[in-house]
């Protein structure tokens, strides 16, 4: 489903990755794991073509997103969910419609956006919550409601970079147990993190990233670095 | 396509409504920037409204010798007021100059004796003449200088007020040449002021745009709302512009009045009321469109 054929980049002179090449098959629950400047983050932005690769080529089903040009962009971007480590929610905008923004970009009906958005809500636990702003909710709260958007529109893959970086505990756990669960509904995952326990409790396919290089990559993988 | 624009626009105004601050903030700017435009805009009315009262003020007249018959002089007169250089022709016979003469001269009783004794009339007919232009004047009084006319010619008042006009035609033409170059330099200080203003709005709302553009919005589907939201400002800053000079012409039309002779501010304001909030209302809007949308192209590069 997703395939890095020797994928580098660099930043003016600084090798963010280096010769990746890797895939990813469709309903697999992968985590990247490395130290900050590892290079997670950078493989992440590249899969939404947040920043292109300076050699290589990528593809999501069998689609070089590497020779998309600008105004594709927003399409390929509905086909995954993105969640990140400081949620990124639309500071002016409640929690349900964050939700029903991804929506209303596709230009879904408003009914269907209604509808949808209570019952995602009610997914990850907030339908209480929908009127409230985001400065209004705590962390965990907040990114449960960035999991609502990325889900909404029912991506083929979400892609979480540090989703529990700013969490404490109890909404890390509250956050993972969210994603094994979408995993269980047969959406790919690919999870970014430097938390030890998370990956050593998940036992998916992990995959350790060092300074831009892939150096390990395991089923039922553990933390080592 | 038409649920897009209803949607844009409802983000928009959510936009203008939930960044209260940034918003009042960025209309109260465009209305001292449009507050600018307005004002050049009258001051412009004024100076115009000056210099078309002194340039009536400017006028040649042609004496003609006593007897000459009033044909002719009509005859003349028809043919001056044919020259498109010629704003008017009066003619004013023998009698009607013995009459304002008298007229002027009501308080002084030595000047009706005077005339009293001489028991005839000394005063000569004429044509008063005013030109489109006061430098047209030469060219008009050379065509009634010529051979045809010498004999029933008495004498032409323009060489006497010659310097006077060339005077008054420098000064109202340096005074429409400073109306323009200051007009246009505030001008651009008040489009720079507004531009720079809806920048930094759209600076500090920098981030959501990126955040749009990674949930999958296309550039038409983040850009609109923000070009709606500048609409708006135009819009709001146009009506607060219109509705505040309104009180402010009201009190000082009156001293203007005094100082600028012919010039109506507030009777000028009232009947072109509409006219004038359409002008500022343009404008408003434009800068607030144009602005948003140079403003944000950097930001949708994500």
């Amino acid at each position: 489903m997703i395939k890095f054929n020797d994928v580098s980049k660099a930043y003016n002179s600084h090798c963010a990755l280096d010769s990746v090449t890797l895939a990813i098959g469709k309903g697999e629950f992968v985590s990247i794991v490395g130290q900050s400047g590892a290079g997670k983050s950078t493989l992440l932005k590249l899969l939404i073509a947040e920043e292109r690769p300076t050699t290589g080529t990528i593809f999501l089903n069998d689609e070089d997103i590497t020779a998309l040009p600008h105004n594709e962009l927003p399409f390929l971007r509905r086909k995954i969910g993105t969640i990140f480590q400081d949620f990124k929610l639309l500071p002016h905008k409640t929690a349900s419609e964050n939700v029903a923004f991804a929506m209303e970009v596709v230009g879904r009906e408003k009914k269907e956006i209604q509808e949808d958005v209570m019952s995602i809500l009610e997914l990850v636990g907030l339908e209480q919550k929908a009127k409230q702003f985001p400065h209004e909710l705590s962390g965990g709260e907040q990114q449960r409601v960035a999991i609502a958007r990325a889900l909404v529109h029912q991506p083929d893959i979400i892609i979480a970079d540090e989703p529990t970086g700013n969490l404490d505990p109890l909404s890390t756990w509250d956050i993972i147990r969210l994603l094994m669960k979408i995993h269980e509904l047969g959406t790919t995952i690919i999870l970014a993190t430097h938390d030890r326990e998370i990956i050593n409790t998940l036992s998916k396919r992990v995959i350790s990233l060092d300074r831009g290089k892939v150096v390990r990559d395991e089923q039922n993988g553990r933390y080592i670095l | 396509m038409f649920t897009t624009a209803q949607r844009v626009i409802k983000h928009g105004f959510q936009h203008v409504w939930r960044n209260t601050w940034l918003s009042a903030a960025t209309i109260l700017v465009m209305v001292l920037a449009l507050s600018m435009v307005l004002g050049l805009l009258l001051l412009s009315v004024l100076t115009e409204a000056v210099i078309v009262n002194l340039e009536n003020k400017v006028d040649v007249s042609a004496y003609f010798v006593s007897g000459t018959p009033e044909e002719e002089i009509q005859s003349i007169r028809n043919e001056l007021a044919a020259r498109s250089d010629v704003r008017s022709v009066v003619y004013v016979s023998e009698n009607e100059a013995l009459e304002r003469f008298r007229e002027r001269h009501k308080e002084d009783p030595i000047v009706a004796q005077v005339l009293e004794e001489l028991g005839e009339n000394p005063l000569e007919a004429s044509l008063n003449i005013k030109a489109k232009d006061p430098e047209q004047f030469a060219a008009i009084v050379r065509s009634l200088e010529s051979e045809q006319y010498a004999s029933i010619m008495s004498k032409v008042n323009f060489y006497e007020n010659q310097s006077v006009i060339t005077a008054l035609t420098s000064v109202t033409s340096a005074i429409r040449k400073i109306g323009f170059f200051l007009s246009a330099v505030l001008s651009v200080i008040a489009v720079l002021v507004s531009f720079n203003t809806i920048h930094m709005a759209i600076y500090t709302l920098r981030e959501e745009v990126g955040i749009m553009k990674l949930v999958g919005a296309t550039n038409w589907f983040v850009r609109g709302p923000f070009l709606a939201a500048g609409a708006f400002y135009g819009l709001a800053a146009s009506v607060v512009t219109i509705a505040l000079f309104y009180p402010f012409v009201t009190l000082v039309g009156p001293y203007v009045g005094g100082f600028f002779p012919g010039a109506d501010l507030l009777a000028y304001y009232q009947v072109n009321f509409f006219l004038l909030w359409l002008i500022v209302f343009v404008i408003g809007v434009a800068l607030g469109v144009i602005g948003s949308f140079v403003a944000i192209r950097k930001y949708l590069k994500i």
